[in-house]
């Protein structure tokens, strides 16, 4: 049996991000670091994909995190990032538990559609909050590190760009571990046919919303990193665009890896910067004709590439 | 013999249909039972309504002397009543070792205990390798569910409900869909498993031979009603078994009106 190199890819990935991003210019750090918070959304979306359901408002949860985050900051005046982290994946948890309640009996379309209800009722009311500067959201100073000042600092975006590294890979470590772990055979299992899960002696409903909270959590801290990396947060973060494009990100993917949603993010946001700078009027034209090639051509995702080689070989 | 399920004053109807009518059956430890009826008899409503899947309008089923009518499907299995499908239900997308290793999981997990996994193979590895080798299934170990043949499938799907390590049995229609060479081998396999786990089993069968062969009691189904219970050389020979069921006094009225034309 072939062995797994995706620990040591994820690992080498890594180090690799961490080693260059001193001499990156400003813009391909920044490019990296946002396309890395995307893949770690996206890794959420892919373990729901996995266990059949796919969500169209993960938004709710990418902006939760970010307004967790950014409320600990400008609320509560608590600039450090490793607490804001750490309120962004408390918020969303209990948040996620809380709605997976209702949205562990429903499938497909009904699932789909109700998870981008919920995260357009968090738009709705971000909107109308003025105490969080309604849609214009607010500023995030997000100064500390683990008690350490880095705000004004040379290597202020450096760390922030390190953080998000190393919280895409523990993300990439924790989910390889998990879909290779009994729950992530079983999501598989569910995904091919639910009443046999049962009829083994399985609660299929426990095991999605487990999996709906480990992916409302991921998006969470997708979402608290690129407000920490951006420095503003606004309600858009939960329009239904944004979730879509997370669902656009996770079908160009694919689910065969835990390193294609990262992969398939920096590609995403590549196209997409590429495209806004050259054809700031049509750059949605890029992302559509993309997602077309990627139907038509890889339906299995841009990972099905890698799969086919390493069957041929 | 202790008994171990028990149906009493069994009723489920579908609108005016009766696909179960007054159902009283106790079933012993460690029997072997076919359930026999032509296809509309009520034999696979009596599997759905003892696994869960439906429930009686009226009528109470027991299981080790617990009452089990309104539970679900998932609570039946892990109390210990697995069953097999008529069509197999398998995970197409896994590997046949991860078909039987998922179910391992889910009893590993804490659906009944580690140790009722390990106290005879050690792992779970061991345990769905044992599976595997108890079912002929190790030439197919790394194909998936679904490319597989239908035998195979069949074969699969009773293994995957006796790697749950299941008390009592419910088997639809095992050797359907399976050729005639093959039938004995897989019924021999199945037979050979339920009596090392020491499983009570409940067969629904249209073959009378495999009944015959197999089984020590039989329950014959029709319109919804048990109309004969015994040893399968007294049921199969009763007179309305072989008028309803086996459809023996049927032909031979036919063939008769046929000549008399």
């Amino acid at each position: 049996m072939k062995k797994d190199p995706t620990l040591a890819i994820l690992t080498a990935a890594s180090l690799i991000l961490l080693a260059i991003g001193p001499v990156l210019p400003r813009w391909a750090m920044f490019l990296i670091n946002v396309s890395l918070c995307y893949g770690i959304v996206v890794l959420g979306m892919m373990l729901l994909m996995r266990t059949g359901v796919v969500s169209f408002g993960h938004g709710l949860y990418y902006c939760l995190g970010a307004y967790a985050s950014g409320t600990i900051d400008q609320v509560y005046k608590i600039s450090d990032m490793s607490v804001m982290l750490l309120a962004a994946v408390l918020v969303t948890a209990l948040a996620s538990a809380a709605l997976g309640l209702l949205l562990r009996k429903y499938r497909d379309i009904f699932f789909a559609m109700l998870s981008l209800a919920f995260s357009m009722i968090l738009y709705g009311l971000l909107v109308k909050t003025s105490a969080l500067g309604s849609s214009d959201g607010f500023n995030i100073t997000a100064s500390k590190i683990a008690g350490i000042t880095v705000a004004g600092t040379a290597g202020d975006r450096y760390v922030r760009y390190a953080l998000t590294v190393v919280c895409a890979f523990l993300a990439g470590l924790f989910m390889h571990k998990y879909v290779n772990s009994h729950m992530g055979r079983l999501a598989l299992a569910i995904r091919d046919n639910e009443l046999r899960v049962e009829y083994m002696g399985a609660s299929v409903s426990n095991v999605i919303h487990v999996n709906y909270v480990i992916s409302a959590v991921l998006a969470g801290i997708g979402g608290a990193l690129v407000a920490i990396a951006v420095g503003h947060i606004d309600p858009e973060m939960a329009y239904w665009t944004t979730s879509g494009e997370f669902v656009f990100v996770g079908i160009l993917s694919g689910t065969g890896s835990i390193l294609a949603p990262f992969l398939g993010a920096f590609i995403f946001e590549t196209i997409r910067s590429f495209a806004y700078e050259y054809s700031p009027n049509t750059w949605q034209l890029a992302l559509g004709i993309t997602m077309l090639m990627v139907i038509m051509f890889l339906p299995g995702g841009l990972w099905s590439l890698f799969m086919r080689k390493r069957k041929a070989a | 013999m202790a008994i171990v399920l028990e149906a009493r004053g069994l009723n489920k109807r579908f609108g005016a249909v009766a696909a179960a009518s007054n159902i009283n059956v106790a079933v012993e430890q460690d029997a072997i039972v076919g359930l026999i009826g032509s296809n509309g008899a009520g034999k696979t409503t009596f599997i759905n309504m003892v696994t869960g899947y439906l429930k009686p309008s009226s009528g109470t089923i027991t299981f080790g002397g617990r009452d089990i009518t309104a539970l679900s499907p998932r609570e039946i299995t892990r109390l210990g009543i697995c069953r097999s499908f008529q069509i197999p239900q398998l995970f197409n997308t896994l590997s046949v070792y991860d078909n039987l290793l998922v179910g391992v999981g889910i009893v590993v997990s804490g659906a009944r205990g580690w140790a009722q996994v390990t106290e005879r193979a050690g792992t779970p590895a061991d345990t769905v390798n044992s599976m595997l080798e108890r079912f002929k299934l190790t030439d197919y170990r790394d194909k998936l569910a679904g490319v597989l043949p239908e035998g195979i499938r069949k074969l699969l799907d009773i293994a995957m409900a006796m790697v749950v390590k299941p008390k009592v049995l419910l088997l639809d229609e095992p050797t359907s869909g399976v050729s005639a060479e093959e039938k004995y081998s897989l019924m021999d396999m199945v037979m050979e498993a339920v009596r090392a786990q020491k499983v009570t089993v409940l067969f629904v069968e249209h073959d009378m031979e495999i009944v015959t062969r197999y089984t020590q009691r039989v329950l014959a189904f029709y319109e919804g009603r048990i109309i004969a219970d015994g040893l399968p050389a007294v049921v199969l020979s009763g007179s309305e078994v072989r008028k309803y069921v086996t459809g023996e006094t049927l032909h031979a009225t036919a063939g008769a009106n046929h000549v008399a034309h």
